[in-house]
């Protein structure tokens, strides 16, 4: 009785070896190479004068898929609570990536915000977000717009829900995310860690260096013309400290001088409760700049000119408020600000132009892939 | 036949160890139970109802409460010997939920046997996992879904936790629907130092109003701790919290007064051995 009982465990144990050994016996036919099965990697690539990426892509490897579908959920009004306003509303691809016409972010039932939607683009080299660099990584950037009353007035959780009832029978738009989710991660289940994941993988790919100052960077010695030249020459002396690098800002938090507005922003005080911080807000880059009006965190500014006349505290009333942060940089001269002349400011905007990357803002892969909403 | 049956044997008798050998890590000498910790949310001597009640504060101002949320975590016990026992980390986050009953039970199991003669707690959420990626932050502590969410127990723009929120109305509130919001947290700061209200409460189960002193924690029966929670230390402790002066508090240096306030609403109303 226990030989048999020992036995027919041996023979269990025996099928089991067979059942999860039987692939390897079989003969090997000479078949074409299998489908690969699965996401497609995606190479992450950037500028040779770039500096390396600051994002993770270990713990988050590009996909196609993952692209793809991060590129869907940014361009779907599904992640408001009135299901219309998407990321691109406020980040559209011909500014940019910035909100054409709007001075202050716009987002349900007509709300405003407080600040000027920055521009979406080479978000794989920032140290942090926002104006006030309150998040440190991209990942945890989209529930800020979708769980901001005035912007997209939702909840991550109930963004979620929504995603996972689709596709809405009769729907215009038929979008079924659940297989999307599936083709980039391999399951359909959908989490918010993996949309956060998705949306990152797309805006990984939101590289704006195609400008016709990067060609001259690659040795297209008619790229620029002879104003846009001396431009650069006038801007590296005077405007490089911070905006500094190929990436056209150094990551700091700065007072650049603007008296406090009428809501009396403090910056990224709000953040760290740091006296040293108040009315500081990020350098931003200024790739694309011709194309982001208006400018400043609280769009202010309708023009370039409106901005230098600001920096070389000319014409402009008020001028540069002297508050404790003002930074030192425009504390050099016998009055606050950068001297700049009028010729000077002229070659710099026409500089500043050079930084317009067309064919970012026309490229294919970037754009709403005819679900968005603009308003 | 023999033979096979020997081989057999043998190789029941290796899965067996190898079982065995994966089931060591814990010490199994170490006899273990549970501990069920009850929060009664009060105000004085009476019970906390939500939206109904009316209460008045140490400034003498009425007020109702809409909302009470907290976070419990980094759970200490203390021995009767003077040895403790702290709660691995990750079994020691809840979030105190007036609204939900079942939130207010905070049961702790794999609690080595003994007489236990105190609990100490954080009130919040401690720094290293506030910064944690959002992947190891689930359940209690979940960001994007969950009841962080539901709460909004979380400042997405400044990331950390809320660790303890109230709302409710008052006649004394200066704001334009006669609301009041306390939404008090600050963990230290990421990249520099900032604001940090983490508290800790350390309640003796000895104390004066507690006929019981000791948890008895054996392998067959769980002791229950009940601990008061008076709302009304929120507005009264170092500072006088005045409603009429400050109807909202986030993350301003002022909250820091608050929670050193809350940090003594805290105490032991009963311990039961059953």
């Amino acid at each position: 009785m226990k030989n048999i009982f020992n036995f027919s465990i041996m023979l269990t144990w025996l099928l089991l070896v067979q059942i999860s050994c039987g692939k390897e016996t079989e003969k090997p036919l000479p078949e074409p190479e299998p489908k690969p099965s699965g996401p497609t990697p995606v190479q992450f690539s950037k500028p040779s004068y770039f500096p390396a990426p600051v994002y993770d892509l270990s713990k988050n490897p590009l996909t196609e898929e993952g692209i793809e579908l991060g590129r869907f959920l940014f361009y779907d009004g599904i992640l408001s609570r009135t299901d219309n306003i998407g990321c691109g509303t406020c980040h559209q691809q011909q500014a940019a990536f910035t909100h054409h016409g709007h001075d202050l972010s716009h987002g349900v039932d007509d709300k405003l915000g407080t600040r000027n939607s920055p521009s979406v683009q080479n978000m794989a080299w920032n140290t942090s977000f926002f104006w006030d660099g309150g998040v440190h990584a991209m990942d945890e950037v989209p529930p800020v717009p979708i769980q901001n009353e005035v912007e997209m007035g939702e909840r991550t959780a109930n963004v979620i829900e929504k995603l996972k009832k689709t596709p809405v029978a009769g729907a215009v738009k038929q979008v079924d995310y659940p297989k999307m989710f599936k083709a980039a991660f391999g399951t359909d289940e959908i989490t918010a860690d993996k949309m956060m994941k998705a949306l990152s993988q797309f805006m990984m790919t939101m590289v704006s260096a195609t400008s016709r100052y990067d060609y001259h960077l690659q040795g297209d010695a008619s790229a620029l013309n002879a104003l846009e030249k001396e431009g650069l020459s006038v801007f590296k002396q005077k405007c490089s400290s911070c905006h500094a690098t190929e990436l056209f800002t150094d990551h700091s938090f700065r007072n650049n001088g603007l008296p406090p507005n009428r809501i009396n922003d403090q910056g990224r005080y709000a953040i760290t409760l740091n006296e040293s911080d108040r009315l500081k807000f990020k350098v931003p880059s200024l790739r694309n700049v011709g194309l982001t009006a208006p400018y400043m965190h609280d769009g202010r500014f309708t023009t370039l000119e409106e901005v230098l006349n600001h920096y070389a505290n000319d014409n402009v009333k008020p001028g540069i408020h002297e508050s404790a942060t003002l930074d030192p940089l425009l504390k050099t001269g016998t009055k606050p600000g950068i001297q700049l002349n009028a010729s000077e400011k002229q070659s710099i905007i026409a500089f500043l132009k050079t930084l317009n990357d067309e064919q970012f803002i026309r490229d294919k892969r970037f754009s709403d892939p005819g679900i968005g909403t603009s308003l | 036949m023999k033979r096979y049956s020997s081989i057999a044997a043998s190789f029941v008798f290796a899965a067996l160890a190898l079982l065995q050998f994966s089931c060591s890590d814990n010490d199994p000498q170490v006899e273990t139970g549970s501990i069920v910790v009850n929060f009664d949310n009060m105000v004085g001597d009476a019970n906390l109802a939500l939206n109904s009640g009316t209460y008045i504060n140490a400034a003498g101002e009425d007020f109702t409460v809409s909302k009470l949320n907290y976070y419990i975590s980094n759970i200490k016990f203390t021995k009767t010997d003077g040895s403790s026992f702290t709660v691995p980390k990750d079994s020691s986050y809840f979030l105190v939920r007036e609204g939900n009953q079942a939130s207010q039970t905070l049961r702790i199991n794999n609690v080595p046997v003994g007489n236990y003669a105190g609990i100490e707690y954080m009130i919040g959420i401690d720094s290293l996992k506030s910064i944690e990626e959002p992947e190891n932050r689930k359940g209690v502590l979940d960001i994007y879904t969950g009841p962080t969410n539901e709460e909004a127990m979380y400042w997405n723009w400044n990331p950390g936790y809320i660790f303890l929120k109230i709302e409710g109305a008052s006649d004394s509130s200066t704001t334009a629907n006669g609301n009041y919001q306390y939404h008090i947290g600050g963990f230290g700061g990421r990249t520099g130092k900032t604001l940090n209200n983490i508290k800790t409460a350390k309640l003796n189960f000895g104390s004066q109003t507690v006929a019981v002193t000791t948890a008895a924690v054996t392998t067959t029966s769980a002791p229950q701790i009940y601990i008061k929670a008076d709302i009304l230390k929120i507005f009264d402790g170092p500072t006088k919290l005045r409603i009429a002066e400050k109807s909202g508090v986030m993350f301003e240096p002022f909250s820091a007064n608050i929670a050193d306030n809350y940090a003594n609403m805290f105490s032991v109303k009963e311990v039961r051995n059953n």
